[in-house]
């Protein structure tokens, strides 16, 4: 957890008060909606389809129970009793009033929270794994690194109107929880053969209409320059990158147009002549940012207390969802509980303000009152003492919040799609909430295993599904929703875009086609505990594509 | 357009040339990037002072060996969400150390000005009266920064590090109520 001090409060505050007047002088007609179009993406107001969309960042995925309590009182007071959580560690409220906004906004920055740069053609939040701190496997807390880019963009003199927006990632793990190649930019954390640790610096990654996967471009930068090349990249891309045609804006298209190599070249140019100057880290700056993030006072504790393993044999519902749900912790003793926020014939990301409420009380109880977002929807509890699990486990079922379907197939990534956004060509929602209903049953999803299905209502790709296991992509053909299916994308650390199997298909049949696609996999696989996404790669798309299209 | 320099609206003292204007003696003008290219020599000798209007297009280096002979240079914001001038601006103030004017003209309306100054202009054509006016208020907005630019404000960071104690954090608090 990152402690806001004076300096952060201050400008928080500062923030607001110029949100306000640029509301104020929008509502007084001062400001055209095509001016004040641009102030209110700078603070992560969108106009949807039926209201404006407020967006609140979520720093590296850390939540404090202060926090996800005022989220649950935004809910309720200014919206409709509920927030999303997307796939990029924010938060969104769909119903908010514009006069209401600076209010909002107001009540936010008193626990250190903002829609700063959640939109807009700035640098986003940046992201980071949702374990950071935890994860038995990162070298160290990628969170720190994460909160000093942060700072450094935030309301940044040259890069608050670049070509189009620019998404960061951080990790620090050798398994890649943060999709990073799938960024704009993404560093991560990593020691060489001679145990320097220093950043892998990634470039032009994205999904949209034009999907590629991030290159590298410096294999270890040292970590006190980080903010140099950062700058130095940022600087390439404001000044070179495509303004002419908003599809092809983003820095992976320059980074495609120029060659990974001669984009480095010009960020090396850049960055060899601002290196040594005031961005230059000092351990003392590092310290002091390192020394915001309060950590918990864990206890000594034994990894598998007896307490556990007898709840463990007396219920089968519960080990079930220990060994679904529950991952290892650095600290012996303790776990990660993830929080499935995929109700069968629910929104994926959607919590209800009592929901937030009563996981608030049991973070402070359970889990040293922090809460964790991930990229793939869902929550997590990231200190809870294993004998507690059971005690847990119990009170989350209580709220809804026990579901066993974390990573299989009914554990859908998807955007709003056209049930609120503006943009989109087609429904989301309604698909995965049908292809939840279809694979209701809990040992048939065990069975298939492991399966991310990711869906978008558009080519903008806010759902991922060019990442998917199975990926879901929402067109308009002829005024009527259709839908392209690609197989074998992923986003970890060996990162894939999908393949597509055929034509469209229509609304009415897409969770046909992922049953037929679920059955082909139980028939292909080498043994039942290949993976899907394993059998993808062994057999190719050519067995799934003849089995989907034989009957249509 | 109201023109604004140090906090204040003032009198343009300098005059546009366009391409194939004659150019007066003895007033200070500024001359379009390729004209001033192409006629440098003979412009850096003539009497008065000179400007030069940079496109936002074009690399702001190629410009680097006759910044010693500029009193101005007017760089171009076609659209307010077109920022490539931001980066042009910062690369003159501090990478090529240029002390002359800077100009912000085209789309420069009230929510730039903080970034603007940040980057390094000090002279800004703004296009609504009511923006000109509001221009101090606009521009003291922000006590905290965080990042090290060509204002030479201090960033966060280092006053955290740096600390006295009549700048600790906690002052900062107190100063705020």
């Amino acid at each position: 957890m990152y402690i806001y001090d004076a300096f952060d409060r201050r400008l928080l505050a500062e923030r607001v008060v110029d949100f306000r007047d640029q509301v104020s002088r929008r509502l007084s007609g001062e400001l055209s909606e095509e001016e004040f179009k641009p102030l209110r993406l700078m603070n992560g107001v969108y106009l949807q389809l039926h209201a404006y969309m407020l967006r609140i960042a979520i720093p590296y995925g850390t939540l404090s129970t202060l926090q996800l309590r005022k989220l649950a009182e935004i809910a309720r007071k200014y919206d409709r009793g509920y927030g999303h959580f997307t796939t990029r560690q924010n938060i969104q409220f769909h119903w908010i009033k514009l006069a209401e906004l600076p209010d909002a906004m107001a009540e936010l920055a008193a626990v250190g929270m903002h829609g700063m740069q959640t939109s807009g053609n700035n640098v986003r939040n940046i992201t980071t794994d949702q374990w950071a701190g935890v994860a038995p496997d990162e070298i160290e807390d990628p969170r720190i690194w994460a909160e000093l880019i942060r700072q450094h963009v935030t309301l940044h003199p040259e890069f608050s109107f670049m070509p189009r927006k620019f998404k960061i990632a951080v990790g620090a793990s050798h398994h890649d929880r943060a999709a990073l190649r799938i960024h704009d930019m993404a560093l991560r954390l990593h020691r060489n053969a001679a145990g320097e640790a220093g950043f892998e610096v990634m470039v032009g990654g994205g999904l949209g209409r034009t999907p590629y996967l991030a290159q590298t471009i410096k294999p270890l930068l040292p970590k006190r320059d980080v903010l140099s090349y950062v700058e130095a990249v940022l600087r390439t891309y404001n000044q070179f990158g495509r303004r002419d045609n908003i599809w092809k804006a983003r820095i992976k298209i320059l980074v495609h147009d120029l060659g990974a190599e001669a984009f480095a070249k010009e960020v090396e140019a850049e960055w060899q002549s601002i290196r040594d100057g005031a961005l230059a880290l000092e351990p003392a700056m590092v310290a002091d940012i390192a020394g915001r993030f309060r950590y918990p006072n864990y206890a000594t504790l034994d990894d598998g207390p007896p307490e556990l393993a007898a709840a463990r044999r007396g219920d089968r519902a519960f080990d079930v969802w220990l060994s679904n749900c529950v991952t290892n912790h650095k600290m012996l003793g303790y776990a990660i509980a993830t929080l499935s926020l995929k109700p069968e014939g629910g929104t994926p990301g959607d919590c209800t303000a009592a929901q937030m409420d009563k996981l608030a009380d049991l973070a402070d109880r359970y889990s040293f009152g922090e809460v964790r977002v991930g990229h793939e929807q869902n929550l997590a509890l990231p200190h809870v003492a294993q004998r507690d699990l059971p005690a847990l486990w119990r009170e989350l079922g209580a709220i809804g919040l026990a579901r066993t379907n974390v990573n299989l197939v009914s554990d859908i990534i998807s955007c709003p799609g056209l049930d609120y956004c503006s943009l989109a060509n087609a429904r989301s929602i309604p698909i995965a909430q049908e292809i939840t209903r279809r694979f209701h049953d809990l040992d048939r999803q065990r069975n298939l295993g492991r399966l991310h299905i990711n869906i978008s209502g558009c080519i903008n790709a806010c759902g991922h599904h060019h990442v998917g296991h199975i990926g879901i992509l929402g067109v308009e053909k002829n005024g009527e929703e259709f839908y392209q299916i690609t197989l074998g994308g992923k986003a970890d650390e060996n990162a894939t875009l999908g393949t597509l199997i055929g034509p469209a298909v229509p609304y009415a049949q897409v969770a046909d086609v992922v049953e037929d696609i679920a059955a082909a996999y139980l028939d292909l696989r080498d043994k039942p505990n290949e993976l899907f996404i394993d059998t993808v790669k062994r057999v190719g798309i050519e067995p799934f594509r003849e089995r989907v299209y034989a009957a249509r | 357009m109201p023109l604004v320099e140090n906090g204040q609206i003032v009198q343009d003292r300098y005059t546009y040339v366009g391409d194939e204007e004659p150019i007066p003696e003895r007033v200070p003008v500024i001359v379009p990037a390729q004209r001033f290219l192409a006629e440098a020599d003979a412009l850096i000798r003539r009497d008065g002072s000179l400007g030069v209007g940079w496109p936002n297009d074009r690399r702001i280096g190629e410009l680097a060996p006759w910044l010693g002979h500029l009193a101005l240079v007017a760089l171009k914001f076609p659209k307010f969400r077109d920022g490539r001038a931001y980066s042009q601006a910062r690369l003159l103030r501090e990478t090529y150390r240029f002390r002359g004017t800077l100009r912000a003209t085209g789309d420069v309306l009230r929510d730039q000005f903080h970034f603007l100054i940040r980057a390094g202009f000090d002279s800004f054509e703004v296009k609504k009266p009511a923006d000109a006016h509001a221009f101090a208020e606009a521009a003291n907005r922000y006590s905290v920064v965080y990042q090290p630019s060509a204002d030479g404000r201090t960033p966060a960071l280092r006053r955290r590090v740096t600390a006295t104690a009549t700048e600790s954090a906690d002052a900062i608090d107190t100063a705020k109520r």
